[in-house]
This record gives C-alpha cells, structure tokens and sequence, in this order.
C-alpha cells in the first residue's frame, strides 16, 4: 500500500520539472538574441553617435565582455526577473508585463468557463441523448470550430454583433467616450469581454466537446455503471453522481495538453480585440522590433504554460485520486 | 492493384474522403494559381472596397487589390508552409524517434529528454520571437514550425519501435543480419505509415494555422500573399467590406479542416 504524499510535496515536485524547461527556453533566447543581425545599440540609440559613444554603451550593457561571460549575467539578470526596458516604452520589461497579466487573465478565465461548460454540456448531451441527429450536428460544429482561426471567427462575430446589429462593443476593455464607475464599470467591461471571451472559448469548447462525449459515452459503458444499475439506482442518479464527474478528468488533461494553444489564440484574439492583455502588449511590440521585451515575453510565456501544464496536473490528480501515484 | 486501391478508397468513411478531396483540391487551386487568377494580387486591379461580382468575383480591399487573386495566390503560400514544415518536421522526427527507439539506453534517455523539451516550448512566441530578431523570411518560419512540430512523430514512433521489436519477424530479420536502418525502413515504417500520416496531416493544419496567424499580425513575409494577411488588412473595414475576411477565412478554415478530418480518419481506419 502506497501512502498518497502531501499536496504540497507533490505540487513542489512538478515545479521542479519545469527547471529544465525554463532554463532551455532562456539559453534559447540568449542563443537567438546573439545570432540576430544588428547592433543591439544601433537599435537602441540609433546610428548616428561616435564610435567612442559606441564603446562606452557596448561598455554599460556587458556586450564588450566575451560571450560566456554575457551568458551568465543574462542568466542571472533573468533569474532576478530583470529583463532591462522596453524599447518603445520606455519602462522597465517585467513592470509592462505584470500591469498587462490581469486583463489576460480575465479573458483567459472568462473563455474557459465558457468553452468548458458549453463544450461539456454538448458532449455530455449527445452521449447521453443517442441521437444520432444531435451527434452528428455537434460533430461537425466542433470540427468546424476547431478548424476555424480566431481572428476570423472573431472578425465574423464583429461582423455580425458589433457593426450589423450593434449590440456589443467590437474592441478595448472599456468605454473611451464614457467613462463608468462602480458597478457600471463592471457592466462596461463585461460588454466589451463578450466577444473576445465567445471568440476564443469556440476552439476550447470545440476540443472539450470531442473528449467529453468520447468519456461520457465509455463512462455509461464501464462495468461499475452496470453494476449500480444493477443495483437499483436510477440512470440520472448513475449519470449525475458518477459518469459526469469521471469524464471531467480527461477534459482537464486536454486543457493542460493544449496550454501553448490556448495561449497562442488568447494573444491573438487580445491583438484582434484590442483587449490589453500580455499577447496585446507582446504582438505589438514584436511588430516594433522591441527586442527586451519580446524575448522577455518568450520567457515568461513558455513559463506560464509550464505553470499551466502543472497546474491543470493538480486538477486532474484532485478528480482522480489515482493520477497521485505516479 | 488498382481495382484492389479503388476498393480501399471506397471502405473509408465520408469525412475522410471529404477531407482527402478538399486537401487536393487546395492543392490543384495552389499549383494552378498563375493561370487561375492571372492579375497580380499585390497590383491595384480596380477601385477601392468594390462589392463581389463582375470582374472582382470576392471584390477589392481598401487598396483596390482584387481578393480573388489575393485568395488563390494565398493559397501556394499557405500550403508550401504547411507541407514544408510538416514534411522536415516528419523526417526529424522519426530519424529521432527510430534512433531513440532502436538504440536504447543512453541514446533513447538523452533523446527522449530533449524531445520532451522542444515539446514543451510555446511554438507561435517562438516564431514570433524569431521573426522579430531575423525578420519575416518564410524560409524562416517553415524552419522554425518544423523544428517545434517533430516531437510529437518522435514519441509516437519510438512507441512504435518499441513495441515491434519483440515481434517475431523482426527477431528473424536481425538474426538475418539487417542493419538497425534496414530494420526501421522494411519493417517498422511500413506498419506505422498511418499513424505517420495522421501525424503529417495534423501538422500541415497546425503550420498554416501557426503561419496565418503570424501574417494576420504583420509579422509574415511580406513579398509573398497569404490568407492571414488578408485577414489582417480587412480588420480595419470590416464594418464596411464583410468580403474581405470572409473569402480569405473560408479557404483557411476549409483547408485546416481537410487536414484534421483526414488526420482523424486516418487515426481511426486502423
């Protein structure tokens, strides 16, 4: 008998795989920011100063010592969360990211409580149901949605919503004619989250529609099912209290699996959108050349999805004491 | 041979067929484009935002370019991404993989960890890191989605290995005296072609997908036309030219939903 280890122990144990990963991703960068063509001074300052003037910022920015030496002052500027400024803001890297996670956040959460319950639902609905009519439409949507981009279907939506019939606002977080306070700046927010959180749950709900059908329909199929119908308990009861809690744990394995995914439409969804999330901020920098930030955003970003990755982990091992084990 | 092939095309399921015609069909419109649509698609071909019909069957943009030629042109470009980096991508991964799979041991650990670290990297921030340091080439980014695209072949076809190892006529075919190449070539691949082939369909949907998405923001190769950036340029009218998203949209979507569906059928006709 194996005896479960501590939460805590075990969350501890899945932050320490993400080590090589981070370290990977920031030799990467080093590696890819010394292979760019260019100056990085000449891109900074332009190409007008001295050559003396060159010297001393090739002398303040380290890029006069040899490179394994650089390697180690970026590793450790990075490790104390010291990316340098932002070329086009002018503000320190990690300041621009952590004022811009929020909004991100919100949208992130937002798109998947929506993709989750609705792609859920539908799966659910078309195992339970047997229909064939059922399963064949939602089939086919999901295959659809899952193939369509966001910043198309996200076009279409603003298309249809926000210039045709007007109801919702097509960009930003907030009103810029008007300005709310209190609750009604909350009612101004969640309009403007409407579409950016719809648009990007469609591929989400799409992916967990697919995999909770396939669990649902197993779960009605498994031996225990039929042993507690055999037992007496009703069918709503068989389905309600145990196949629907079952079939939440491989939709939050696949969550976890298409973490980069999900991260790659939400940036692009913020840049459609104008909704001022991280991919809003790093999308436009990179269109600016702002090489700090970009390779800064990198970083942090193959972070989060590690994070991510471990954190839906942890999910799928509280839905499923087994998972614990291994 | 061939009434045995027919035969075999018959047997697959609708969504694979709907899936494997729409895939060549984007193929023939991309090899074609030249004699398909003979106007320029970066050249100002009439007035600007022009509704669809007459000479401008999917209308201008606010350039006055036609979206017809745009949309087919597009095609070569999103296609040659998607096989491209799918096809290197492949290559790397069962070279990996076999290698992985046959020799074991040390060779197999150091692999598998290096393969389970590319796998972990966000590939679209990738591309776009790189774009922004070296500039969008699509040598560059056909290179940089093949070399985030191979660990999944790789895991896939080590498994394999692994498991053909035991079989019997392996075990003949070694004792024989085939070479670990030989072995990987004559007995693995041909019993893994069509998990293989799945594997490439998914990956020439997600490397268009990837490359739209990086030409909807700016950030693609500007001297070649692509579906993505035509969605990037209707952003700004599209309340007023619903055209111009919805055509270039349409043949993305179509093309990316060929390839998983034919991916799906594959995955699942074994």
């Amino acid at each position: 008998m194996t005896v479960s280890p501590s939460p805590w122990r075990w969350l501890l144990g899945r932050l320490v795989l993400a080590i090589p990963v981070v370290a990977g991703v920031t030799t990467l960068t080093f590696v890819l920011i010394h292979l760019a063509p260019g100056d990085p001074i000449i891109a900074l300052a332009g190409d007008g100063g001295s050559p003396a003037y060159y010297r001393e910022m090739h002398a303040k920015y380290g890029l006069d010592r040899s490179v394994p030496e650089q390697f180690v002052r970026y590793v450790a500027s990075v490790a104390r969360g010291d990316f340098g400024y932002s070329f086009m803001f002018q503000l320190p890297v990690l300041r621009l990211l952590l004022d811009h996670v929020a909004a991100s956040l919100v949208l992130g959460f937002a798109a998947l409580a929506i993709g989750v319950s609705v792609g859920f639902g539908a799966g659910a609905l078309c195992a339970i149901s047997r229909s064939r009519v059922l399963d064949a439409a939602v089939r086919s949507a999901a295959s659809l949605a899952y193939a369509a981009p966001v910043f198309w279907t996200g076009q279409l939506l603003i298309l249809i919503a926000a210039a045709k019939l007007g109801w919702l606002p097509a960009g930003g977080m907030t009103s810029a004619r008007e300005t709310f306070t209190g609750v009604a700046w909350f009612g101004d927010v969640a309009a403007h989250l409407m579409l950016p959180a719809l648009t990007l749950s469609l591929p989400l709900a799409a992916l967990v529609a697919n995999v909770s059908r396939a669990a649902v329909v197993d779960g009605l199929h498994d031996s225990y099912v039929r042993a507690m119908y055999a037992r007496g308990l009703s069918r709503t009861r068989v389905v309600v209290r145990h196949v629907i809690p079952n079939a939440a744990v491989p939709v939050a394995t696949l969550i976890g699996q298409h973490a980069a995914e999900i991260v790659a439409g939400a940036a692009l969804t913020e840049s459609l959108f104008g909704w001022p999330g991280v991919g809003y901020l790093v999308l436009h920098a990179s269109l600016h050349r702002d090489y700090p930030l970009v390779t800064a955003a990198f970083i942090v970003i193959s972070s989060a999805v590690v994070f991510f990755n471990g954190l839906t982990d942890a999910v799928v091992a509280w839905l499923d004491p087994r998972m614990r084990l291994t | 041979m061939t009434q045995q092939a027919l035969r075999s095309i018959g047997r697959l399921p609708a969504r694979a067929l709907a899936g494997a015609m729409l895939l060549a069909a984007m193929v023939v419109v991309a090899l074609s484009a030249a004699s398909l649509a003979s106007t320029d698609p970066f050249s100002v071909a009439g007035p600007a935002l022009a509704a669809p019909g007459g000479p401008h069957p999917f209308g201008t943009d606010d350039l006055g370019r036609d979206v017809y030629a745009g949309v087919i042109h597009g095609a070569w470009s999103s296609l040659l991404v998607g096989f491209a980096s799918a096809t290197c991508a492949t290559l790397i991964g069962l070279a990996v993989g076999g290698l992985a799979g046959i020799r074991g041991g040390m060779v197999d650990h150091s692999l598998m960890r290096a393969t389970e670290l590319a796998q972990a990297i966000p590939r679209f921030f990738l591309v776009v890191m790189v774009v922004s340091l070296f500039g969008g080439h699509l040598w560059l980014i056909i290179a940089v989605i093949a070399l985030t695209a191979w660990p999944s072949t790789a895991r896939i076809f080590r498994a394999q290995v692994l498991v053909t190892l035991g079989r019997d006529f392996v075990v003949a075919a070694r004792a024989s005296g085939s070479s670990d190449l030989g072995i990987l070539l004559r007995h693995v691949l041909p019993i893994t072609m069509a998990v293989v082939a799945a594997q490439v369909a998914s990956q020439v949907g997600a490397a268009i997908l990837a490359e739209a998405g990086l030409s909807f923001l700016g950030l693609g190769d500007p001297t070649v036309m692509s579906w993505g950036a035509l969605l990037g340029a209707a952003h700004q009218t599209i309340s007023e030219a619903w055209w111009i998203a919805v055509f270039p949209g349409v043949a993305l979507t179509l093309t990316v939903l060929a390839c998983n569906l034919l991916a799906d059928a594959l995955l699942r006709d074994r």
